[in-house]
């Protein structure tokens, strides 16, 4: 292919573009919808999802030691603990620091004012990486030398880690079906806009125009217009979800939920939309032609 | 040179549409062909352009195969054949210029190319000063001339007409065939199908009959032949 035959192509694709305005603007503003809607469902899932982690973070495992064991000998099981494969990060809390806690918990309750240090035992603060094994792993921290209790939420701890499978699954389910449902909208607005062109196309077919020659123009406008759709929807994703999320920031009831910056997800995101458009422009003009070529 | 040898063509068992048909159209030859509906007249120009391919016989187009062509050499048959359609099938948000520009265009001419050779076709079919209008503001004979430089105008050795006076009325209808006359002179092979009796006499041209998937008749008085069966 010449240059000058190459630039007439690409030039042939961008004027396309404002040739067929009304089209041009509905191809954009589906792909705009569509991104939009995936993006933000998939950015809500990714905010609840970290939200379910750090609930079930808070989710600890107590391991009491020997009453008979001293301070030092007590804080040397902390690192045959750390050595359990589950185990994120284990703390001592000394039966000083658990008295203290202790009486400022039960302050109210003269049944326990005589409380001492002494009553009480030294004990760990078990933080597991997955809580879906806590049992096991509370097992295995229950037969080390010196343990002589473990206590833990079993029922949360499982009842945290389904609701988060569950929400797993329940996503990616949901953002697969809106993806595909996405792309079938927007590759058949490309189709209208091709039937738009079909007189166009097969006057090129009747002078003995090839296909690449057909094509390319139709796959620059494609592709122009997807990603102008995509850098659309990410720059309203983007807006959007910054002005919500600062507006929850002030409603006092709903200061539980923590959202992260945009930025966090600005990579992916840019990623998923710029391919998402680039996908849906190329693959939908280059299909949609395919029907109007066999002349 | 267009040459058909025994061509049968059926587009369902038992359903010909072309029924053995052999023919030769020679370089330079104009050459009317006519027939009723149905008899065959647009699978032999489906045929000449590569949309179709014979069911069995040869068919050979200015030095192509049609049985044998690949999908990626029809696109260069195609420039050697120039069409000209009843329904003009002019792009109607281009200017006459542009229209025919197009034409050059989608198969890679330079720019310099089209300059020199689209005022030319323009000029030839006495369109020069219409050159900046849309077809919409055309009249039918014009918008026919119109058409007639777009297929003119990547220089084919062969123009098929279909139907080119179907939608115009007789002085008109004189003016485009006298046109395509004018054409042929300077050395295009012409095949015109026409179901109008009055101009293929009047131009008195070699004339082939198809009914029914088969030639009936071939000759200067051929369509009078045809008419007296």
């Amino acid at each position: 292919m010449r240059i000058n035959n190459f630039f007439y192509l690409i030039k042939e694709g961008v004027k396309g573009i404002f040739k067929h305005g009304f089209m041009s603007f509905a191809a954009v503003c589906v792909t705009v919808a569509c991104l939009l809607i995936v993006g933000s469902f998939s950015i809500l899932m990714y905010n609840v999802n970290i939200m379910v982690e750090d609930l079930n973070q808070t989710n600890e495992v107590l391991a009491y030691v020997d009453s008979s064991f001293t301070e030092a000998e007590a804080k040397s099981i902390g690192t045959k603990i750390n050595m359990i494969d589950n185990v994120l990060q284990s703390d001592f809390i000394s039966r000083e620091e658990a008295l203290k806690k202790f009486v400022a918990d039960h302050q109210e309750d003269e049944a326990f004012s005589g409380v001492e240090a002494e009553d009480l035992r030294h004990r760990f603060r078990v933080i597991l990486e997955d809580n879906a094994y806590i049992e096991e792993t509370a097992g295995q921290i229950e037969d080390l030398p010196g343990v002589v209790k473990v206590r833990a939420e079993y029922e949360l701890a499982e009842g945290f880690s389904t609701l988060q499978q569950v929400l797993q699954l329940v996503s990616t389910a949901i953002i697969a079906v809106l993806l595909v449902v996405s792309l079938l909208i927007i590759s058949n607005t490309v189709k209208l806009a091709m039937y738009d062109r079909k007189d166009e196309i097969s006057i090129m077919k009747m002078v003995g125009a090839t296909n690449g020659f057909i094509r390319l123009p139709f796959v620059v406008e494609g592709f122009t217009l997807g990603m102008v759709g995509a850098a659309l929807a990410f720059a309203m994703e983007w807006g959007l979800y910054d002005t919500l999320v600062e507006e929850i920031a002030t409603v006092d009831s709903l200061k539980l939920f923590n959202f992260v910056p945009f930025e966090h997800v600005l990579i992916p995101m840019i990623g998923t939309f710029a391919f998402a458009g680039l996908f849906v422009g190329i693959v939908g003009s280059w299909t949609s032609i395919r029907k109007f070529m066999n002349v | 040179m267009i040459e058909f040898t025994d061509v049968v063509k059926s587009y369902s068992e038992g359903n010909f549409a072309l029924n053995g048909v052999s023919m030769q159209i020679e370089d330079g030859e104009f050459c009317f062909l006519v027939g009723p509906s149905g008899s065959g007249k647009s699978t032999i120009i489906k045929m000449i352009t590569g949309e179709l391919k014979p069911t069995s016989g040869t068919v050979h187009v200015n030095g192509y195969s049609l049985e044998r062509i690949r999908k990626r050499e029809v696109p260069f048959l195609r420039r050697t054949v120039g069409v000209v359609f009843q329904d003009f099938r002019l792009i109607d948000n281009m200017t006459v210029y542009e229209n025919v520009a197009f034409a050059m265009r989608v198969i890679g001419a330079r720019e310099k190319e089209i300059k020199e050779r689209v005022p030319y076709v323009l000029e030839l079919v006495g369109l020069t000063d219409k050159q900046s209008r849309h077809p919409g503001e055309l009249s039918g004979g014009e918008q026919q001339r119109l058409a007639i430089a777009r297929a003119l105008v990547n220089n084919p050795s062969t123009i098929i007409a279909d139907e080119p006076t179907g939608n115009l009325d007789p002085v008109m209808s004189f003016e485009i065939m006298s046109l395509l006359q004018e054409i042929n002179n300077l050395g295009t092979t012409m095949l015109v199908v026409t179901h109008a009796k009055d101009l293929v006499e009047r131009f008195s041209n070699r004339t082939i009959v198809i009914n029914d998937g088969l030639i009936v008749s071939d000759g200067m008085d051929g369509y009078v032949s045809y008419e007296n069966q």
